[in-house]
Parts: C-alpha cells; sequence; structure tokens
C-alpha cells in the first residue's frame, strides 16, 4: 500500500477502519521526505521524532474511543509564517532565524485538534513577499514538475511538497495570490477562503487586510476537508468573521455547476498570457458550458488597476507590520558592541537580517504612507479598491461565480525574475482582485501547457466559499475523467535518494 | 550652550500674551489592556504582565476592550464631546525600544470624541477650555537607563526594558489652544489639570495619580507680542508630573520665550522636558527634524461605530460631575465661594460628605476635616484622605459631642487617639478615660474652690458683670484637665453668685 | 524625470530603520523608481468621489469583554531575546527621548 500516493479523504478513511495507524502514515511521509526533499526542498524543518509523537497521540485518542475528524491521522506540511510552540518559526526570513514562539497560531492550534499530524514547516519567500520561493532567506524550492523551476510562491514549500507526495495536505497564507499561484503552476488545487474566514492569529503579518491562510491538497474534496478543520470564527481575531463556515464539503461532494451562471473576466487575457494558459483556459470554459453551466463574458474595467493598487497596500501595510523585526526583543541582532545606540543596531540588524525584496517593499510602503505622498498612493490605492469592489459587485449581480487564469503563464524557470521585481509582481494579475475585496477563490488544475500544469481560478462572493468548491469539484471531476485520474498523476516520477 | 536669560514674569506678560495647549494622557483603570487580557496593576515584577498581543510577537493581533471604549465614552460625555458615529484607529509609526510593535495604535484623523469643552475657576473667573479631541490609544513599555548619571537617558550605557505597561489603556485629551488667559495663564492651565483630575476621578474609570503616571499632561506654550495676531511658534513639554508642576512650567516657558524673543532669537518648536527639581525646561528633540508618524487606518482592528443607543446609556449612568457636585453642596452646607474652595482643595469634598452621611451636620463635619484634621494630615505630609481615620469615626466623635459627652477639647484628643492607632473613637475615650464631667457634686466642689480663688472676679459678677463670668468657666475647666462640661460650670457659677 | 530622488531612497532608509549602504541605495533607487512609475497608474482612475476602502470587509464593533487571561512566563517571554537582565529586555543605550 503505497501511504504517500492517496489523498487526505482516503488516508481519513483507512485511519478510521484503521486498516492503517497515524504513525505508518507518518512514517511513511517521513521516509518520502527524506528520499526526495533533497531535490524538491519543501522543508525547513522537518522533526522526526516530534511528528512521531503527535502521530502516536492521535493513535492514543483513536484508542481510548475519542470521536476525531475525518482528518485524524493524516499528516500536514505547515507552511512556516504560522506559529507553533514544538518547532521554530521563521517566515522564511533570517532575522528570526531559531525562533520558537511561546504560543501556537489559531490555525496550528486547530490542526491538532482535528488530530491532523504536522510533519515540518514549509519553505516561503520571506515574510510571504514573493511568487517563486527565490526570496526564502535558506533557499529556493523546487517544482517537483521540473526541477529546475519555481513551484510558485510565496507558498511555494507548500506547494511543492504536496505535488511531490511528501505531504497529502499543506497550509499557506493567500496575500495577493500566494497560494493559488503556487497550487496552479504545481498542479494542485489552492484555495484562498473569504477574508475573515480563517483566522490570521499567529500568522506573521505581511499585509493585514489581505492575508487568509488557506488550505492545498491535491483535490478540491481534500482541500474543503483541511479548510473546514481550521477555519472558523475566532475571538483572537478582531478580523474574522462571526458567520459560520460556508457548506464547503457538501459542495465539493456535489460537483454540478447545472444552471450556475459563470462569467469570463474579459480583462484578464491577451497580451502577456502564454498562449497555451489561454488555451487551457478557454477549453475548460467550453467545459463548463457543457456541464450545463450558463457562460457568459462580464467586464470587471478596474480589475488591471489591482495590481498597481496591491503594490502599494501591500507594501505600506508590510512597512509597518514589519517594524517589529527590530533586535530588541527576539530574533536576530547585529553589531551590539556596547557603543552603538539602539537605533544603529536596530538599523544594521534590519539592513542585514531582511532579504531585498523585504527591503524594497518596506521602502516603497514607507513612501506612500509619508507625509506628502499619502493622498496620491496610499489614499489612491483605497479608492481602487473600492473600484474593485464595486466591480464584483455589479459582476455578482449578473453571475454566481467569476473565472480567469489563476496566473499568467506556467511555472517559470528560477533565476528567470528575480531581478526584475515588476515582471516578477505580473505572476499575481488575476489573484489580486479577490484579495483587495476579501472574496473567495480557489485555483484548480485545468491541464497542461508545453508539459507544465495551468491553474482555472474561480472566484465567488464574500462568504460564497462552498460555490467555488462546487465549481472546482464539477471542473475536476469532468476533467480527471477526460485524463483518466489527476493531472498530477502525470508529472514525472522523481528518482527517490536512498 | 548659552544659557537663555529669562524675563521677569511680570515684564512678560507686559509685553507679550500666552497661548496654551494641553494634551493630557490618562490610563485607564480597566481589568485588563487595551488590545489583550493582561492584567494592568501597577508595581508587578517587570514583564510578568505581558503576553504574545502586547509583546507584539509576529503573528498575535489586538482586540479591543469594551470596557475601555466605554470609559472613553463616559470621558468624552463629561466634556461635554460629541461622540462620532463610526471612527478607526490608525497606527502611529515610529520606532522606540519602549513600544514593542514600533507603532501605536492610536487615533489620528478620526477620534472618538470631538468639540468639548471644560469649565475651570482662577480667582473666582470662569475660563471656558475647548476640547478638540479625546482619542484612545495604547501605553507604552518603560525602560530603566543604566549606567552614566542619575538614571538619565544621556550617557546611559545600555537600557533594560520593561514590558507591563505596554498596551494599557490611553486617553489622550487634547485642548484646543487656550487664549485671553494673560497672566493668570499658569493657574489657568492648574485649574484645567485639576479639574479634569477631579472629573476623571469623580466617573471612576482611573485613579488619575500624577505621580504613578496615569494622568500625565504635556503642556504647549506660545508666546505673541501683545496686539499682533498671529500665533508664536510653540513648544511642548513634556514630564510634567504633578499639578504644581503643571503651573510652574507654563511660568518657567513664558519667562523663557519672554527671553528668547525679546533677545531677538526665534523660538524653535521642540519638546522640551520639565525637571522638578530646578523649575526648568531644557530642550529635547527638535520636532523640525521631520518625525513622520506615518498614520494609516489600524487593519487589525476594525472600524466603532457606537451606537446612539449604547451612547445615551452610558450618557445617563454618568455619576454626577464635580462642577454640579459643587454647587449643590455650596447650597446645602451653606458655604462662601472661598469656603468651598478651600474645601475642594483640601480634597476634602468626599469626606466632609460621607461624614454628613453617617449623620454629622454639616458645620461639624467640615470643622473637623478642614481644621483638626488638615493640620494633622499637612503634619504628617499626606493627603487628608490617606489618614488613618474614615468619615464614620469623624461622625461618630461628633455623635459624642451633640451627647454631651464630649466637648471639643477632649475631642481633639480622641481623633490623635484613633490617629496614633489606639483603636476607635469608643476605645480611646475608654482607654484614656476621656469623659465629660457634668455632675453637679464632682463640680459644685471644683466651682466653690474656684470662686474662693478668685474672688475678684466673684465680686463682679455678683455685681452683674456676667461676662467674667468665662474667666471662671476657664479656671474650672483647667482644674477638671478639660473634663467638665463647659455650659453646665457656667450655670452653677452664675447660680452660685446670684446672677443667673 | 524619476518619480524618486536618491535624497528621498536615503531618507526612506533611515525612517524605515534601515542601514542601506552606498550600492544598495543606488540599486534601490532605480527599482523603486521602476515600481513607483508603474504604481502610479493607481491615480488615472480615482476621483475625487471614491470614498477609499481600508478593510476588505465591512465589519464594524468588535470588541471583547474586560477580563483577564493568562499572560505568558516571564521566562516565556524573554526566552527569544537577545539580551536580557533582571528580568529585564535588556536593548543598547537609546539616543532620544521618546518621541
Amino acid at each position: 500500500m503505497d501511504l504517500v500516493k492517496k489523498g487526505a479523504t482516503e488516508l481519513g478513511e483507512l485511519l478510521a477502519a484503521g486498516e492503517a495507524s497515524a504513525v505508518e502514515v507518518a512514517e511513511a511521509h517521513l521516509d518520502r521526505i527524506a528520499a526526495v526533499d533533497g531535490q524538491v526542498k519543501a522543508f525547513l524543518h522537518v522533526d522526526r521524532e516530534a511528528t512521531l509523537a503527535q502521530a502516536r497521540k492521535v493513535d492514543e485518542r483513536r484508542a481510548a474511543g475519542e470521536r476525531l475528524g475525518p482528518l485524524a491521522g493524516v499528516p500536514i506540511a505547515h507552511k512556516d509564517v504560522f506559529t507553533t510552540t514544538d518547532m521554530p518559526t521563521t517566515a522564511g526570513s533570517k532575522i528570526l532565524e531559531g525562533w520558537r514562539p511561546p504560543y501556537d497560531a489559531t490555525v496550528t492550534a486547530r490542526l491538532r485538534e482535528a488530530g491532523l499530524v504536522i510533519l515540518g514547516k514549509t519553505n516561503m519567500d520571506e515574510f510571504a513577499m514573493g511568487s517563486s520561493t527565490e526570496n526564502s532567506a535558506y533557499f529556493t524550492s523546487r517544482n517537483p514538475w521540473d526541477l529546475e523551476r519555481i513551484p510558485g510562491g510565496s507558498s511555494g514549500g507548500s506547494s511543492a511538497a504536496v505535488a511531490a507526495y511528501e505531504a497529502p495536505l499543506s497550509t499557506g497564507t493567500d496575500t495577493g495570490g500566494s497560494i493559488r499561484q503556487p497550487a496552479a503552476v504545481t498542479g494542485l488545487v489552492g484555495m484562498k477562503p473569504t477574508y475573515g474566514g480563517s483566522s490570521r492569529y499567529g500568522v506573521i503579518a505581511f499585509a493585514s487586510s489581505l492575508d487568509t491562510p488557506g488550505p492545498f491538497a491535491r483535490s478540491v474534496l481534500d482541500a474543503a476537508l483541511l479548510h473546514e478543520a481550521f477555519s472558523g470564527h475566532d475571538p483572537m481575531d478582531s478580523t474574522s468573521v462571526s458567520e459560520a463556515v460556508p457548506p464547503v464539503v457538501e459542495a465539493a461532494r456535489r460537483a454540478d455547476v447545472n444552471g450556475l451562471r459563470v462569467g469570463v473576466v474579459k480583462e484578464f487575457a491577451g497580451e502577456g498570457y502564454q498562449p497555451g494558459v489561454t488555451a487551457r483556459f478557454d477549453e475548460t470554459v467550453e467545459l463548463l458550458e457543457s456541464l450545463g453551466a450558463k457562460v457568459v463574458e462580464v467586464s470587471c474595467p478596474h480589475f488591471t488597476y489591482a495590481l498597481p493598487a496591491y503594490y502599494l497596500i501591500a507594501p505600506s501595510e508590510c512597512s509597518s507590520n514589519l517594524a517589529r523585526f527590530d533586535a530588541m526583543r527576539y530574533g536576530l541582532r547585529i553589531g551590539d558592541d556596547g557603543s552603538r545606540s539602539a537605533e544603529e543596531v536596530m538599523a544594521l540588524t534590519r539592513a542585514e537580517g531582511f532579504g531585498p525584496e523585504v527591503k524594497r517593499r518596506i521602502m516603497l510602503g514607507t513612501y506612500a504612507l509619508s507625509s506628502g505622498y499619502y493622498d496620491a498612493y496610499y489614499g489612491k490605492a483605497q479608492q481602487v479598491r473600492t473600484l474593485i469592489k464595486r466591480d464584483f459587485e455589479a459582476a455578482f449581480e449578473q453571475v454566481d461565480v467569476l473565472v480567469s487564469p489563476t496566473t499568467p503563464t506556467t511555472a517559470f524557470p528560477i533565476g528567470e525574475r528575480a531581478d526584475d521585481p515588476v515582471a516578477m509582481y505580473l505572476a499575481d494579475l488575476c489573484t489580486i482582485p479577490a484579495n483587495l475585496t476579501g472574496n473567495a477563490a480557489i485555483s484548480v488544475p485545468c491541464g497542461l501547457a508545453d508539459g507544465l500544469p495551468v491553474g482555472l481560478q474561480i472566484m465567488a462572493p464574500v462568504l460564497g466559499d462552498d460555490r467555488v468548491y462546487r465549481v472546482g469539484a464539477a471542473v475536476e471531476r469532468a476533467l480527471e475523467d477526460r485524463w483518466g485520474g489527476p493531472l498530477l498523476a502525470q508529472a514525472p516520477e522523481l528518482v527517490e535518494a536512498k | 550652550m548659552t544659557t537663555p536669560t529669562l524675563m521677569d514674569y511680570d515684564e512678560a506678560l507686559a509685553r507679550f500674551e500666552p497661548v496654551l495647549g494641553i494634551e493630557t494622557h490618562i490610563e485607564l483603570g480597566t481589568a485588563s489592556k487595551m488590545f489583550c487580557g493582561c492584567p494592568t496593576g501597577f508595581g508587578a515584577e517587570p514583564n510578568t504582565q505581558v503576553c504574545p498581543v502586547c509583546l507584539g510577537l509576529p503573528g498575535a493581533l489586538p482586540v479591543t476592550n469594551h470596557a475601555a471604549i466605554e470609559g472613553i465614552i463616559k470621558i468624552g460625555l463629561a466634556l461635554n464631546c460629541d461622540i462620532v458615529e463610526w471612527c478607526r484607529f490608525a497606527r502611529k509609526n515610529y520606532f522606540y525600544p519602549d513600544m514593542p510593535k514600533n507603532f501605536q495604535i492610536s487615533q489620528y484623523d478620526e477620534p472618538l470624541c470631538v468639540n468639548g469643552y471644560l469649565d475651570v475657576e482662577v480667582e473666582g473667573e470662569t475660563y471656558r477650555v475647548e476640547i478638540e479631541r479625546v482619542h484612545m490609544e495604547e501605553d507604552t513599555g518603560k525602560s530603566l537607563h543604566v549606567g552614566g548619571t542619575t538614571g538619565r537617558i544621556h550617557g546611559a550605557e545600555f537600557s533594560l526594558v520593561d514590558y507591563n505597561r505596554a498596551g494599557i489603556p490611553l486617553v489622550e485629551i487634547v485642548t484646543r489652544p487656550i487664549v485671553a488667559t494673560g497672566d493668570k495663564a499658569p493657574l489657568v492651565a492648574r485649574a484645567y489639570a485639576t479639574e479634569l483630575r477631579e472629573l476623571v476621578r469623580s466617573l471612576d474609570v482611573s485613579d488619575v495619580r500624577m505621580e504613578q503616571g496615569s494622568m500625565r499632561c504635556d503642556v504647549n506654550v506660545s508666546l505673541m507680542p501683545r496686539g499682533a495676531t498671529e500665533w508664536g511658534t510653540r513648544t511642548e513639554t513634556k514630564n510634567v508630573n504633578s499639578l504644581r508642576s503643571v503651573e510652574r512650567s507654563v511660568r518657567s516657558e513664558i519667562e523663557r520665550q519672554a527671553g528668547v524673543l525679546s533677545d531677538g532669537g526665534r523660538i524653535v518648536q521642540e519638546t522640551r522636558h520639565f525637571h522638578e527639581d530646578t523649575g526648568r525646561t531644557t530642550s529635547g528633540r527638535s520636532k523640525e527634524e521631520a518625525q513622520d508618524y506615518r498614520y494609516f487606518p489600524e487593519p487589525d482592528l476594525v472600524p466603532m461605530a457606537p451606537s446612539r443607543e449604547w451612547v445615551e446609556e452610558v450618557r445617563a449612568s454618568l455619576p454626577e460631575l464635580p462642577a454640579a457636585r459643587r454647587r449643590r453642596i455650596q447650597k446645602e452646607w451653606g458655604l462662601s465661594d472661598l469656603e468651598l474652595r478651600d474645601v475642594v482643595n483640601a480634597g476634602a469634598v468626599d469626606l466632609i460628605e460621607a461624614t454628613i452621611a453617617r449623620g454629622s451636620d454639616a458645620g461639624a463635619a467640615r470643622k473637623w476635616w478642614m481644621n483638626e484634621l488638615s493640620r494633622r494630615a499637612t503634619e504628617q505630609g499626606v493627603e487628608l484622605a490617606d489618614l488613618p481615620i474614615t468619615p464614620e469615626q469623624v461622625a461618630r466623635v461628633q455623635a459624642m459631642i451633640t451627647a454631651g459627652e464630649l466637648n471639643d477639647k477632649l475631642a481633639r484628643k480622641v481623633f490623635e487617639g484613633v490617629l496614633a492607632g489606639e483603636g476607635t473613637p469608643d476605645e480611646v475615650v475608654a482607654a484614656r478615660g476621656l469623659k465629660v464631667v457634668s455632675d453637679d457634686g464632682e463640680l459644685a466642689s471644683v466651682i466653690e474652690q474656684v470662686i474662693a480663688d478668685n474672688a475678684d472676679v466673684a465680686d463682679k459678677i455678683r455685681a452683674g458683670k456676667v461676662a467674667a463670668a468665662g474667666a471662671l468657666v476657664g479656671a474650672v475647666m483647667k482644674a477638671t484637665r478639660g473634663q467638665a462640661d463647659a455650659g453646665r460650670a457656667r450655670e452653677l457659677i452664675l447660680e452660685k453668685l446670684g446672677a443667673s | 524625470m524619476s518619480a524618486i530622488t536618491r535624497d528621498e531612497v536615503s531618507h526612506l532608509a533611515r525612517l524605515s530603520r534601515l542601514a542601506l549602504g552606498d550600492d544598495e541605495l543606488d540599486h534601490l533607487a532605480a527599482q523603486l523608481d521602476q515600481i513607483i512609475s508603474a504604481v502610479a497608474r493607481v491615480q488615472e482612475v480615482a476621483a475625487e468621489d471614491i470614498p477609499p476602502t481600508s478593510h476588505a470587509l465591512p465589519l464594524t464593533n468588535v470588541y471583547r469583554a474586560d477580563e483577564v487571561r493568562p499572560c505568558l512566563t516571564p521566562e516565556q517571554a524573554l526566552a527569544g531575546a537577545p539580551a536580557t537582565e533582571g528580568q529585564r529586555f535588556r536593548v543598547p543605550r537609546i539616543l532620544d527621548e521618546e518621541a
């Protein structure tokens, strides 16, 4: 029984039926990590013993007759942006190297409650700023489809881990596309829940008004199960919504689009879109129509302004959020020779401890908020946010969901955009609008272009998370029928190290 | 640096008109902090009242304390402010080691309370101090500067930071420019701070103890030449930690600025620090070297929209405010303006009122607290309220006087005993054997002796000079070491001498 | 004309507490100039009468009750500190009085 090739739903069933123990499942995945992570480089931190201890505890809970959820005993790779008391938490930054948080993030705590077994912490672009993991202070993670290409970012360690069968599930955070884009380029399902639908407490902040934790999985149903496990109101997060989690698992099981109105965002096509991406997207839209959806073209004229607005709002918030990394209370301290002032030590530590992209965004955000520029930049960006919200509202009067390619291109080669920030930022072109307005959005695999995965983005109104699962699952079912199995089965096998 | 020439205060006022502005920070006395559940007690061991939120740990998020918002609304309403229908918190960004996130959660252009006023009285005149805004924010930690001299920041080798205070709810009250106070400016500033302290104390939302930092004033002062229409450059004096210092710092800054201006210099817009020991201010950081706080709406907190129903509920729950109370007690106790002021300044209003509530009459209650007990508080260097005697005990002593069991002189001995820790008034009376002698038999023999010893006085009384009886009563009191009932003694003397 | 001057970049670095060398400042100045020129597009569409949006969702009035919750122990609070002394965080000398 090859446990690592099984999805979370199936593993959960095996565990519940007593056909496998959590320890066995964890061991299989730890072995897989040991065998392939040297190439994939998904993990920043793995602790075999700590993982097995968690697994044993789940087995004990089950043996004691405790009623456990559907994912109890299923392993998970956890993005290093979530605080964990039993593992270091660095957010991919040197400035936090070795930091052991004294508290668990709400998402971490809920994973533990649900009996998920945390395998380790996954690599990411430093402070979640990037689309490739090339901004990680530690190393670049690899795309299992082609090890010379990026696995997307910022949650690139999480996408790589699941695509390489190192874990059946992983967590991510999505600020401008940091779950959906890596899911798209690695052939996974990646979901950005409604903002506030999943707790930010214990998520090392990048941009507070945009950051949203969400799941990665190899199937829509698996993603929905994980979504359900860690979402829901959290009194520790003031921006957490109080409504019940939408019925995402039920929607993923329903998987039909009959009579649903699907809007194709007119603005997300044309120049800059890789022809293969456009072709797969168009075919998928036709597929939706053949499945009974009513497809219309919808114009969202301000969506093209989302990218510049985002690159003002996110850096502005991050310039403030990252001010706390100052060498006084935790983390790195550079240059404290007894004569330098606190101010100098702060500036030296921050210059040394932050990577180039983080510094760039801090500087940009500081600029956008500074007196004399606030109105022209941050203020205008906030107005654009209103315009995008209005576009969404108008669109959702006509349709139930909106669709677009998740990202304009397939995975690009490592190094290609490394020192061209503006080119790098284009990876988030289609994903950003949903972040600015808090809408739910998912990426599901919709085929290959030049041998690399392409993602379909499905967007729904705020708290309409179930809709994107429903449509995503319908697309998944129809395409897997066509392909004879999941897209990921077409990925090249990784050579296992002995 | 050259020592600036100070100008004599009267001359300064003859030439310049001062404009004041006062920013007051008040720590609310909530059980938990502004944005987390840590306790707020003063004087705890360092870093024992901290959590991920108030330590600014990565990933931690703030959640607003409802009681703090209710507290600031109370203050806003008591200051006659409008409570806005919608507002947001903002981040004030600057780096400082005692600020865990390197931004302070505050309010910028959307304060919760706006457009109020507070009337204050100085030498019989009422000044209306307009309140521009009252907003909510969080306090910072506290640094201990080590090395160098006197624990001051300059010359220190390093600092030690305690974050227990970080995140305690802080209300900032900002006045509009206070104009046309002339030479009363320092007194108006002090009266404002005093009145504000009384007001907040009456609301029971803060202990407003300046010496512990739960109320702190920053005082802005500028001068303009008499007859000018444009205001001068202002300075902001920080570290003003007592009511007396509020007055002194304004006076000192007026003298300093007048000196600089008359020497042809210009005032630099800057932060200055007040020194209790010298009574002078010294220059701090110059504001001209760009503090750019980069305020923006706090994304981790959602906007506040206090419902009108809630605001009205809070308004209805406000206690009697100090000004109204003063008007009432002045009438009820029959006080002159001057007497009222003395009672207020002595911090005796609550004590007297409580004593009256325990059965004493107003005049007696005021007499004991304002004379005997005030004197003893002054001797011991403590606040009246901190004397180890309760209004109930004062009322008991007065009850014994009314019943004829004590006279004033004995009562003073009872107070002495109570303050010395000898027990309750009844216990002191018993232990010290303090009882008025009103037994006629016992008195009669003393009186006989006194008349014999003062035959000349007795003759005058017999001749109809009744007023001379006082001397004999005095002698009786002396002979009984104060324990005689003076009224009864007088009656008996007059009877005996046939003058009644 | 460039959107941002080298001096402004240097000022931003000071405001951001980043001790950047001359090379890094030069490099950043060019990149920021490029980025700012690109993001300035927001000025094309945002007319005066459009209200700003600061939060993704229109929530209001989220409060917690005034209840004390357990704190960290001082050991936990100080565990990650670069330097401590007497149960306090030890930090290098502070130049300015508080702002």
